[in-house]
């Protein structure tokens, strides 16, 4: 028996194709469209126009002197927030449109946890005039409405998921089925570095603009690197982004911070570095939240942009490696970094970056006061100030 | 490798239903559903009923590649606590004459540890079916499994190219799985019009026996492909049936049965 070809796009043990036969032929297709595009100049073109004149790019880095004063250290923003749509999502998803355009697919699937995604695909199908439909689970849909209108407003279908525990795993999962059963006029616009190869590597680079902009940038404004780079993990694309533009930067520390949710002793969390074992879920190996039977468990996390139970295979990678660490902060903590970014710099931040937020607040002395600590503000939190205040969290 | 030459149950039975001029009913139970007391009962039920082979599914907590009624039927037996071991304490007890061949995803099979082939060989499993990983996806993983005590069956779709038909039939054993149609699990009112055409490709890439599976539910569906393809595979419609009842589900495979007979 001859070994079967090798697949690409492992990083270390993780990552792979663990999809159905039916997907193959479509991810090869994928794969060689994204070669091609990466190194064709028109492509570049295409996108970097979009990037300009659409997204609003490069976001700026801006200071945060009073969050600075809290923390000891000069601390960075990369403002991901100004971005059209209001998160780092669009980055990925006016890439993949442009891809899934030159493929001639003329509907797009996408899934959605907080909505940020979903949204951001919408906006990008309305500009192209491409079908989309997004998947999102019940319960997200319940605390993210104000984003279901949005898609709904921009021309989407917006397709309830009432299977398993109604948010973005089951989301992705109903996401898969719609692909494996209109493979051949649809492309799947995967939200994170998730799922099988390519989809990790090319949401990466999509992403990979956040890093690069921001390295400048902090060279310019700073006048040095980071020391480190601190960034919110759900599935880990905004992290990704941003650890591309230092991972060879040695002296960079890397940091990823996952939801601790009711606390990562409670078994209610999205900690799938810190807690998880390697599984195959979505079409790759990599950490994951699951039991000794191998079922995955559901996750809990008060930000439903962090609400999965799995995590991109290179952040695996990063972690076994060493090159990263990862920590994770809860939701109490979670809300505290809300409202202190809200108050000491005017910014609202998403839920998902207030994790962010929260660790680096917590760390005061760990860096000295000439080391600037880099934060990747993923979202801004407009779609969160309702849940926040049902919550009756006063202002501080 | 080609099935004329092995001698394992589940190659021995394709064999012998060629030498009759019979095809193959593939029947498929989700182990656990409707519960783990009647899995064993709805097991000796298909094989009573005429089933060939009977594909024995492990629950999955996230099953991609299936539609509504396995989708359920998989919520249920998790449900009841049934894991890896349970699934293969059912096969053992059910102590049938048939070939069995699990289906499953690769998750609960690589977290029942690097035994685990062994263990369902010895509970009377012959083969091993795996929906998510495809050939190539994990060469280590795949030449574990080639290598061990079950047959590796392997699965083609609409989609896949006829180069790589030939590379996914070199890595199989027992049977090809051809997939009718796009999509999940479940039971569909026609047969895909490009079927004859896949089974057509499929017969120039290999010498295995193919057997055509996903939305086959009806005698009539039986007899439309049962004259194209070596054996077909019905699922979400047994286990429908086996909602009702193991009479059901054994009135079902009675006339599938029958329908094939009677090509
Ligand atoms: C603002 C924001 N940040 C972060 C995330 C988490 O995703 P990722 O880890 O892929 O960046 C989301 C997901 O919805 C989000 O909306």
């Amino acid at each position: 028996m001859t070994a079967p070809a090798l697949v690409r796009d492992r990083f270390g043990a993780f990552g792979g194709r663990y999809v159905p036969e039916t997907l193959i032929p479509a991810l090869d297709e994928l794969e060689g469209a994204l070669d091609a595009a990466l190194l064709d100049p028109t492509f570049d073109a295409e996108w970097r126009d979009l990037l300009t004149h659409y997204v609003g790019r490069p976001s700026p880095l801006s200071d945060a002197p009073r969050l600075s004063e809290l923390v000891g250290a000069p601390v960075w923003l990369k403002r991901e927030d100004l971005n059209h749509t209001g998160a780092h999502k669009i980055n990925n998803t006016v890439g993949q449109a442009l891809l899934a355009r030159r493929m001639g697919k003329s509907r797009i699937i996408a899934e959605t946890g907080a909505g940020q995604h979903g949204v951001a695909t919408a906006t990008i199908c309305a500009r192209f005039g491409l079908e989309c439909v997004v998947y999102m689970g019940e319960e997200d849909m319940r605390r993210q409405s104000l984003n279901v209108y949005r898609m709904q407003l921009m021309g989407a279908t917006v397709v309830p998921v009432t299977s398993g525990t109604r948010t973005l795993k089951d989301a992705t999962t109903e996401a898969i089925r719609d692909w494996v059963t209109n493979v051949r006029d649809s492309h799947y616009i995967i939200g994170s570095v998730v799922g099988p190869a390519p989809y990790p590597r090319m949401v990466r680079e999509f992403q990979s603009v956040i890093g690069r902009e921001s390295r400048a940038q902090m060279l310019e404004r700073a006048g040095s690197l980071p020391r480190s780079v601190v960034a919110c993990v759900g599935g880990g694309s905004n992290a990704m982004g941003i650890f591309a533009g230092f991972v060879d930067d040695a002296g960079v520390e890397l940091v990823g911070v996952e939801a601790a949710g009711e606390g990562l002793e409670s078994g209610r969390h999205s900690a799938s570095l810190s807690r998880g074992t390697p599984g195959v879920l979505h079409g790759s190996l990599s950490y994951l939240l699951q039991d000794g039977q191998g079922q995955v468990y559901p996750a809990h996390s008060i930000s439903a942009g962090l609400d999965y139970p799995g995590v991109g295979p290179e952040h695996s990678y990063l972690k076994d490696s060493g090159r990263a660490m990862y920590v994770a902060v809860d939701d109490g903590q979670a809300l505290e970094g809300f409202a202190m970014l809200s108050r000491l710099e005017g910014i609202i931040p998403a839920l998902e970056t207030a994790h962010a937020v929260a660790w680096i607040a917590a760390q005061r002395g760990r860096w000295a006061s000439n080391e600037p600590v880099l934060l990747c503000v993923s979202g801004r939190g407009d779609k969160d100030v309702s849940q926040v205040r049902e919550m009756g969290i006063l202002p501080l | 490798m080609s099935a004329t030459t092995s001698s394992d149950p589940l190659s021995l039975r394709f064999e012998s239903l060629a030498r009759s001029g019979r095809r193959a009913l593939v029947t498929y139970m989700t182990a656990g559903h409707p519960d783990p007391v009647q899995s064993v009962a709805l097991m000796r039920a298909l094989q009573d009923g005429g089933a060939d082979v009977i594909e024995v599914g492990v629950p999955f907590s996230d099953p991609m590649a299936d539609g509504p009624v396995i989708q359920r039927s998989s919520q249920v037996a998790l449900e009841h606590g049934v894991g890896f071991a349970q699934v293969l304490a059912m096969v053992h007890e059910a102590a049938l004459s048939i070939p069995v061949v699990l289906f499953s995803y690769l998750n609960p099979v690589l977290a029942a540890g690097p035994e685990v082939l062994v263990r369902a060989s010895e509970a009377g499993v012959h083969g091993v079916l795996l929906t998510d990983l495809p050939v190539g996806a994990d060469p280590e993983r795949e030449a574990w499994i080639g290598a061990g005590p079950l047959a590796f069956v392997r699965l083609v779709a609409p989609t896949t190219p006829v180069d790589r038909m030939r590379e996914i039939a070199r890595h199989g054993r027992g049977f090809v799985y051809l997939i009718s149609r796009l999509g999940v699990t479940g039971m569909q009112a026609n047969v895909a019009s490009d079927l004859p055409d896949s089974i057509a490709r499929l017969r120039t890439a290999t010498d295995l026996p193919i057997c055509v599976g996903f939305g086959v539910s009806t005698g009539a569906q039986a007899q439309a492909i049962g004259r194209l393809a070596d054996g077909i595979v019905v699922g979400s419609a047994i286990v429908q049936a086996a909602e009702r009842g193991i009479d059901a589900a054994h009135a079902l495979t009675v006339e599938l049965r029958q329908a094939l007979d009677n090509i």
